[in-house]
C-alpha cells in the first residue's frame, strides 16, 4: 500500500448494496417517495465521493491500493478482496456514477406509474453494487464476480421485472448467451493461475514485463480467451445476439446496463489487460477484426430496423465495435475515449427515446411517429445533440472520439487501412440510420392517426396495461428532461478533453490515460496534415449520410419503399439480421436438445435393452423372449446398464491405458 | 493407549447409536396422538453432540484406535463434520415437514442417525471390512428411508430400486475387496500400499481396485452407474432426498480418496484415466439429462449425477489441491442442494403436492421466504459468484487445469453452461405470475426447524463464497493428511 | 492331495457370473434377491480361498462380516418386498416401472 491515507473505496460497492438490501427488504411496504430516496441517495453518495477522490486525484500516488483482507488462502493460491485506483479506474468510476446517477434520477420520473417500483430500483442498486466492484477490483477473480453479478442483475431487470413471456426469454437468452463469454473468462482464470500463480493485476502484469522474451504461445491463449469473455459481455460477434432482445426491458436499463456501463465491462477488460494483449498480435488483430466486423454488420442491420430502440440496440453493438477496433490497434485510451463519450450520447438517446415512448403512450414503432420536433421539444433538441454526437459531425462528443479510432486504425500497420475504410464506411451508414431514425421520429406529419386504425402490437407497448390507448402527446416530467438536458451538454462537449493534438488539441484525455494505458506498440509515425486530412473526410461522409437520410426520409418519402423492393433479397437479408438466430437455434440448441433426448431415450431404453440384456439372454440358454416390452424404468435394465458398465470399467482396468490413450 | 483414550476417536459414532438406539426404543411406547416431534429434537440435539465430538478430535494428535481399524486426522474430522450438519440439517427439514403424528416418525429420526453411524465410520475407517460395514449401515438405512411413505406406491418402487440395484453394486464392491485381500494378503487401507511393491500377482488387485471403483462409483451416482439415482430420487421423501443426495456420497467419496489416494497410488495410471471418464460421462449424461425433465426432484437427480461429475474432476488432479478441491467441493454442493431440498420439502409438503416445474409458478408469490431461498440456492448451483457453489466449481476447474487436464477442464465448463438454462427454468417458473387462482394460496407457515435449516444452509453457501478461508484451510489440512499418512503406520497386517 | 487355489477362484468367479446373469434375467423379485445372495456367497468363497493361501485369518472373519450383513440385508429387502407386493399385488420386476426417463 503506498498511500498513506485511505480512500475508503469499500463505500463505493457497498452504499448502492446497502440500498438494494433496504429497498428489496423493506421497499414492498415503503411509500414510492422513499424507495425513490433510497435509490437516489445510494447512487448520489458514491457519484459525490468519485468526486472527492478526483479531487484530490494529483495528490495519489497510483496505481492506490486498498486491501479489505484476504478472500482465499489456498496452498499458494490466495486472492484478496483488493480495490485498485488508477487513471483507468477513475474514468470508470465517474461514467459508471454520474450516468448511473442520472440514470437512476431519470427512472423515478420514468418508472413512477409502474408496479414494482421498488423492485425495479432494488435491482438497479444491486447492479450499481456489481458494476463498481468489476471496475475497483484488482484482481481477475473480483472482477469477475462483478462481471457475473452485472449479467444477474440485466438478468433480473429484463426478465424479471415484467411477467411478460418474451421480457423472461430475453433474460434468460442474456444470461445463457453471457454463460458461453464466462467459459472464456473462467478458463482465462484457470490459466493465468497455472502460468503465473496468481490472478492478482499488478503481479501478473509485471512478471509479464519482467519476462520480454515471453510472446505469444500461451499468453495468447489467455488473451483469446478472455476476447471470448469480452464478446458475450460487450455483445461483439459471435455472441451478440442477446442484446437486441434485452430490449424488452425497461427503457432506463436499456440506457445504464445495454447502452452505457455494463456491456462497456468488455471494453474495460481488455484495455485492463493491455499488457497481455501487446505481446500477443494475434490476439490483438483478432480483436480488431471482430470489433470491424461488428461495426460494419450491425450498423447495417440498424438500417431496416423499424423499433426505435432496436435502432439503438444495433448501433449500441456498432459503437462497441469501433471500441474494439480501437483496442484491436493497441490505441487502448481511444478505445476507453470513445466509451465515455459514447456513454453520454448513447445514454441520452437511449433516455431521449424514452421520453419518446413516453410521451407516445408505449408506443416504440417508428413507422407510426413522426411530426414530434413541436411537441416534445425538450427531448427533440436533446436527442438532436445525441443523433449529431453519434454522426460524428464536428465539434461534438462523437466525432471526436470515433476519429481518433479511425486515425489510429489508418496508422496501424499491417491491414490498418483496410479497418480503416470498413470503419469509415460504417460511420456513413451510422450518420445515415441515426438521422433516417431522427427523420423518422421527430419530422414530416404524425402517422399516429393513420395508423390508429390498425390493430395495435401488443409486443411494442410496454404502457398498455396502464394507458388507455391513445393519450394525448405530452412532454415528459422535467425530472426527466434534466437528465437529458445534462446529457446533452456532455455529447457536446465531452469530447473537448481529448480533441487530438493534431487538430490544435491538447489530448489532455489521452496524456491523463497514458500511465495506465501505455502501449509498448509503436505505430506508424502520423503527422498533423494526414490528421487533419482524416478529420475532413469524416465529416464529408458523416454529411453524406445526413444529405442521403435527408433525402430518403424528408425529402423524397417514397425512395426507400422503392428500394426496398428493387433490393428485396438484401432487404429482407437484413431485416432477418442475417438469420444468425436461427442459425444458433439450428446448430446450437437443437443438437443439444436432441441429445438430451438421445441420453433420456436412446441410451437407457434402446441401448440397454437391445444391447445389455440382450447380450446376455442370448448367451444363457437362448432365452430370446425375454427382449419383449422391456421399458426404461425396468429394474433389469438398469441392471444391464450397470453390468454393461462395470464390464467396460473393467475391461479397461485390465487393459489398461498404455502411453498412446493419454486423457492429458 | 488407554481402552478409554481410544473411546474418543470413535465418540460422536459411539453418541449417535445411543441416540439412535434410545429413539427406537422409545417410539414404540408413545401413544398414536402423540407427536414424534420431540423425539426429532433429541436426534437434532445428538446430532450437535456428535459434531462437537468431532471437533474435539482435531485436538487430539492423529492416530489410529482399535488394532489400526479407525484413523482420526484432519481428513475425517473434516467429513464427519460435514455428514453431521447434513444430517442435522436433514433432521429439521423433516420435523417440519411430516405431521407430527406420522406413523412412526421416530424410527426415520432413528434411521437417519444410524445412517450418520455408518457414513462417519466410512471416513474413518481404514479397514476395508469397517468401510464395508460403514456402507452398508448406510445403505441398509437409506433404503428403508427412500420407502418410507409405505403406501405410496413410487415410494416403495423407488426403495426397491434401489435396494436391489445398490446390493448388486455392493457385491461387485465386496468382490473387489477379496481380489485385493487375495493379492496383497490385507485388508488394511494403510498397508495396501507397502504389500503392494512386493506382491506378484498384482492382476488381481487392478481387478479389485476396478471392482471397488464400481461399487462406489454407484454410491456417488457417477456415470455409468448413475442410472438408479432419477428413480430413486423422484420417490423418495424430499427430505429424505436432500440427505441421500449428499451425505452417503460425500462419505463415498472419502472412502474413494482414501483408496486411490493412500491404498493405491502405486495404480494411478489405471484409475486416473477411469475417473476422467467417469467425470466427463457424468457431466455430460447428468446435465443432458435433466434439460428435459419436467418433474424438479428428477431434475435436481440427474444434476446431481452433474455435480458428481464436477467433484470426480478435482480427483484427477494429482495433488493435495485435488483431494481439497474435491473436499470442499463435496460440501460447498451439500450446503445448496440440502438447502434446496429444503425448499422442495416445505413447498411440497409430505404428501408431495407440488412436483412438476409448470406446480412451482408462483412460488415467489404464495411465499416470499421460499421464493428467494429457492433462488439463491440456483444461483449457486449455477454458479454464480459470492456463492458457494462457484467457488467450489472455480476450485476444482483451476486445480484440474493445474494437473494439465485441458480437455476435462473445457468439458466441466461446457457443462456448467448448459447447466444454467435448467436451473433458470424453474427458477423462472417460482418467479412468474400464476395464471391460475387456485395455486395462489399461501404456503404453511415455515416452522422454527425450516427457518434454522435454511439459515445454516444459506449462511454456509455465502461463508464457502465469500470468506471460505476458513473451510479452505480445512480441507487443505485434510488434503495433507490424507496424503502424508500418520506418524506410526498401521501394523495390523501382522495381526493374524 | 491340495486343490490348486484356482480351482477355487475361477468356481467363485463362475458363481459370481451365475449371479449377475440371474439378476438381468429373472423376473421374480425374490428370485432375483436371491441372485444377489449368490454373488455374495461367490465372493465369500474367494475369501476363504486367499485366507487359506495366505494362511491369514483375517479373510475368514471378513467372510462372518459378509454373512452377518447379508442377513440384515435380508430382513430389509423382503420388507420392502412385502410392501411392494402390499402396493401393487406383484412381485413381477418387470411391473416395476412406474417412474421412467
Amino acid at each position: 500500500m503506498t498511500s498513506t491515507h485511505s480512500l475508503h473505496l469499500w463505500l463505493l460497492p457497498l452504499v448502492p448494496f446497502a440500498g438494494f438490501l433496504v429497498n428489496a427488504l423493506l421497499g414492498r411496504r415503503f411509500p414510492r417517495a422513499l424507495v425513490t430516496a433510497v435509490a437516489l441517495i445510494a447512487t448520489l453518495i458514491p457519484f459525490l465521493q468519485v468526486l472527492g477522490i478526483a479531487s484530490q486525484f494529483s495528490s495519489l500516488s497510483l496505481p492506490h491500493l486498498e486491501q479489505f483482507g484476504t478472500w482465499i488462502a489456498a496452498g499458494s493460491f490466495h486472492a484478496d478482496f483488493t480495490f485498485a485506483l488508477d487513471q483507468l479506474t477513475l474514468v470508470m468510476l465517474l461514467v459508471v456514477t454520474g450516468v448511473g446517477f442520472l440514470i437512476h434520477l431519470y427512472s423515478a420520473g420514468y418508472m413512477a406509474h409502474e408496479d414494482g417500483y421498488w423492485r425495479f430500483f432494488a435491482y438497479l442498486n444491486l447492479f450499481m453494487f456489481f458494476m463498481l466492484t468489476l471496475v475497483l477490483a484488482e484482481n481477475y477473480l473480483l472482477m469477475f464476480v462483478g462481471w457475473e453479478g452485472v449479467g444477474l442483475a440485466s438478468y433480473l431487470l429484463i426478465g424479471f421485472y415484467y411477467t411478460r413471456d418474451s421480457a423472461a426469454n430475453a433474460g434468460k437468452k442474456a444470461f445463457v448467451v453471457n454463460r458461453v463469454g464466462d467459459f472464456g473468462f473462467l478458463l482465462a482464470m484457470f490459466l493465468f493461475i497455472a502460468h503465473f500463480g496468481t490472478l492478482s493485476f499488478s503481479s501478473i502484469f509485471s512478471q509479464i514485463t519482467a519476462h520480454p522474451e515471453l510472446h505469444g504461445g500461451f499468453l495468447t491463449a489467455i488473451a483469446l480467451c478472455l476476447v471470448l469473455g469480452a464478446t458475450g459481455k460487450s455483445a461483439q460477434i459471435p455472441l451478440y445476439t442477446w442484446l437486441p432482445d434485452a430490449m424488452e426491458g425497461p427503457t432506463p436499463v436499456s440506457a445504464l446496463i445495454h447502452a452505457a456501463t455494463m456491456v462497456t465491462a468488455g471494453v474495460y477488460m481488455v484495455a485492463r489487460t493491455h499488457v497481455l494483449f501487446d505481446r500477443s498480435p494475434l490476439a490483438l488483430s483478432t480483436v480488431a477484426i471482430i470489433g470491424t466486423a461488428t461495426a460494419f454488420f450491425a450498423a447495417t442491420v440498424a438500417l431496416v430496423q423499424t423499433d426505435i430502440k432496436r435502432v439503438l440496440a444495433y448501433s449500441t453493438i456498432s459503437q462497441l465495435g469501433y471500441m474494439f477496433l480501437a483496442c484491436g490497434v493497441a490505441a487502448y485510451s481511444s478505445g476507453v475515449f470513445h466509451l465515455v463519450t459514447h456513454a453520454f450520447f448513447k445514454a441520452l438517446l437511449f433516455l431521449a427515446a424514452g421520453s419518446v415512448i413516453h410521451a407516445l403512450s408505449g408506443e416504440q414503432d417508428m413507422r407510426v411517429m413522426g411530426g414530434l420536433r413541436k411537441k416534445i421539444p425538450v427531448t427533440f433538441w436533446t436527442m438532436t445533440m445525441a443523433v449529431f454526437a453519434i454522426s460524428g459531425l464536428p465539434p461534438l462528443a462523437g466525432f471526436v472520439s470515433k476519429d481518433e479510432i479511425l486515425y489510429h486504425a489508418f496508422t496501424a500497420p499491417g491491414p490498418g487501412k483496410l479497418l480503416w475504410f470498413v470503419g469509415l464506411f460504417t460511420a456513413f451508414l451510422t450518420s445515415f440510420y441515426m438521422f433516417r431514425l431522427w427523420y423518422l421520429t421527430f419530422f414530416g406529419e404524425n402517422r399516429a392517426e393513420k395508423a390508429a386504425a390498425h390493430a395495435h402490437t401488443p409486443a411494442s407497448s410496454h404502457h398498455a396495461e396502464v394507458d388507455e390507448h391513445h393519450h394525448a402527446i405530452h412532454e415528459s416530467p422535467w425530472i426527466m428532461l434534466g437528465p437529458l438536458a445534462i446529457l446533452a451538454v456532455l455529447s457536446v462537449i465531452g469530447g473537448w478533453m481529448g480533441w487530438p493534438e493534431g487538430l490544435g488539441g491538447g489530448n489532455w484525455f489521452g496524456h491523463f490515460l497514458a500511465p495506465a494505458l501505455a502501449s509498448q506498440h509503436v505505430a506508424e509515425a502520423g503527422s498533423n496534415s494526414l490528421e487533419v486530412t482524416l478529420a475532413l473526410i469524416s465529416t464529408l461522409v458523416a454529411l453524406a449520410g445526413w444529405f442521403l437520410a435527408h433525402l430518403f426520409y424528408f425529402a423524397k418519402p417514397e425512395l426507400p419503399e422503392k428500394l426496398s423492393v428493387s433490393l428485396r433479397a438484401f432487404y429482407n437479408l437484413l431485416l432477418n439480421k442475417y438469420w444468425i438466430d436461427e442459425l444458433y437455434g439450428a446448430v446450437v440448441i437443437a443438437p443439444v436438445l436432441f441429445l438430451s433426448r438421445f441420453v433420456l431415450k436412446g441410451l437407457i431404453d434402446t441401448g440397454v435393452i437391445n444391447g445389455g440384456s440382450y447380450a446376455a439372454a442370448y448367451t444363457t440358454q437362448g432365452m430370446g423372449a425375454i427382449v419383449q416390452r422391456l421399458q426404461s424404468g425396468n429394474i433389469r435394465s438398469y441392471a444391464g446398464w450397470l453390468a454393461l458398465g462395470a464390464a467396460g470399467l473393467l475391461l479397461l482396468t485390465y487393459f489398461g491405458f498404455g502411453a498412446h490413450l493419454s486423457l492429458r | 493407549m488407554t481402552a478409554n483414550f481410544q473411546l474418543l476417536r470413535i465418540l460422536p459414532e459411539v453418541i449417535l447409536t445411543i441416540a439412535g438406539v434410545l429413539i427406537m426404543l422409545i417410539e414404540p411406547l408413545l401413544g398414536h396422538s402423540t407427536s414424534r416431534k420431540p423425539l426429532g429434537w433429541f436426534a437434532v440435539l445428538s446430532v450437535f453432540a456428535s459434531l462437537a465430538a468431532s471437533f474435539a478430535q482435531l485436538g487430539m494428535a492423529a492416530g489410529t484406535a482399535y488394532y489400526g481399524v479407525i484413523q482420526t486426522d484432519a481428513f475425517s474430522v473434516f467429513f464427519h463434520v460435514l455428514i453431521a450438519l447434513i444430517v442435522l440439517v436433514s433432521l429439521l427439514v423433516t420435523i417440519d415437514t411430516a405431521n407430527a403424528n406420522t406413523e412412526s416418525l421416530g424410527e426415520l429420526f432413528a434411521l437417519m442417525v444410524f445412517g450418520a453411524v455408518g457414513m462417519m465410520l466410512m471416513t474413518s475407517a481404514t479397514e476395508l471390512l469397517l468401510v464395508f460395514i460403514g456402507l452398508e449401515i448406510s445403505s441398509i438405512s437409506t433404503y428403508i428411508m427412500a420407502g418410507f411413505r409405505r403406501k405410496n406406491v413410487k415410494s416403495t418402487e423407488s426403495s426397491l430400486k434401489y435396494f436391489l440395484l445398490g446390493s448388486f453394486a455392493t457385491a461387485f464392491f465386496l468382490y473387489g475387496i477379496a481380489l485385493i485381500f487375495g493379492a496383497t494378503g490385507t485388508t488394511d487401507i494403510n498397508a495396501i500400499a507397502s504389500q503392494l511393491g512386493t506382491s506378484a500377482v498384482p492382476m488381481f488387485a487392478t481387478i479389485g481396485l476396478g471392482m471397488i471403483l464400481i461399487g462406489l462409483g454407484f454410491k456417488v451416482s457417477a456415470a455409468p452407474f448413475h442410472v438408479w439415482t432419477p428413480d430413486a430420487y423422484e420417490g423418495a421423501p424430499s427430505p429424505v432426498v436432500g440427505l441421500m443426495s449428499t451425505a452417503p456420497k460425500a462419505a463415498a467419496f472419502a472412502v474413494l480418496l482414501r483408496i486411490v489416494y493412500v491404498a493405491f497410488p502405486a495404480l494411478h495410471a489405471h484409475w486416473q484415466p477411469l475417473l476422467w471418464l467417469m467425470a466427463a460421462f457424468s457431466m455430460t449424461i447428468g446435465n443432458l439429462g435433466a434439460l428435459r425433465q419436467q418433474n424438479v426432484k428428477r431434475m435436481l437427480a440427474y444434476s446431481s449425477i452433474a455435480h458428481a461429475g464436477y467433484l470426480l474432476v478435482a480427483f484427477t488432479a494429482l495433488s493435495t489441491d485435488g483431494i481439497a478441491a474435491a473436499s470442499f467441493y463435496a460440501m460447498s454442493y451439500a450446503a445448496m442442494n440440502v438447502g434446496i431440498f429444503a425448499v422442495v420439502s416445505h413447498a411440497s409438503g409430505y404428501d408431495e403436492r407440488l412436483s412438476l416445474i409448470s406446480d412451482y409458478r408462483g412460488l415467489a408469490y404464495r411465499s416470499p421466504l421460499l421464493g428467494g431461498a429457492l433462488g439463491f440456492f440456483l444461483i449457486s448451483l449455477i454458479g454464480i459468484p459470492f456463492t458457494g457453489g462457484f467457488f467450489g466449481k472455480f476450485y476444482v476447474f483451476a486445480s484440474a487445469l493445474h494437473s494439465g487436464m485441458v480437455w476435462l477442464t473445457i468439458i466441466g465448463l461446457v457443462n456448467s453452461g448448459i447447466a444454467a438454462f435448467y436451473y433458470l427454468r424453474l427458477l423462472a417458473s417460482a418467479y412468474s405470475k400464476p395464471t391460475n387462482n387456485a395455486l395462489l394460496d399461501p404456503m404453511p407457515r415455515a416452522s422454527f426447524a425450516l427457518l434454522l435449516a435454511l439459515v445454516i444452509t444459506i449462511s454456509g453457501t455465502l461463508i464457502l463464497g465469500i470468506v471460505p478461508g476458513q473451510i479452505l484451510a480445512m480441507s487443505h489440512n485434510a488434503a495433507v493428511s490424507l496424503t502424508s499418512g500418520i506418524a506410526n503406520p498401521a501394523p495390523s497386517a501382522t495381526h493374524q | 492331495m491340495d486343490v490348486p487355489i484356482a480351482y477355487y477362484l475361477v468356481l467363485s468367479a463362475i458363481l459370481f457370473s451365475i449371479g449377475v446373469a440371474a439378476f438381468l434375467i429373472k423376473r421374480n423379485i425374490i428370485t432375483v434377491f436371491m441372485s444377489i445372495e449368490l454373488m455374495l456367497n461367490a465372493v465369500n468363497l474367494t475369501f476363504v480361498a486367499f485366507a487359506h493361501e495366505w494362511h491369514r485369518v483375517s479373510g475368514q472373519i471378513f467372510v462372518f462380516f459378509v454373512m452377518v450383513v447379508a442377513a440384515a440385508e435380508a430382513a430389509v429387502g423382503l420388507a420392502i418386498i412385502i410392501a411392494i407386493f402390499r402396493a401393487r399385488n406383484t412381485l413381477n420386476v418387470d411391473q416395476v416401472d412406474l417412474m421412467k426417463l
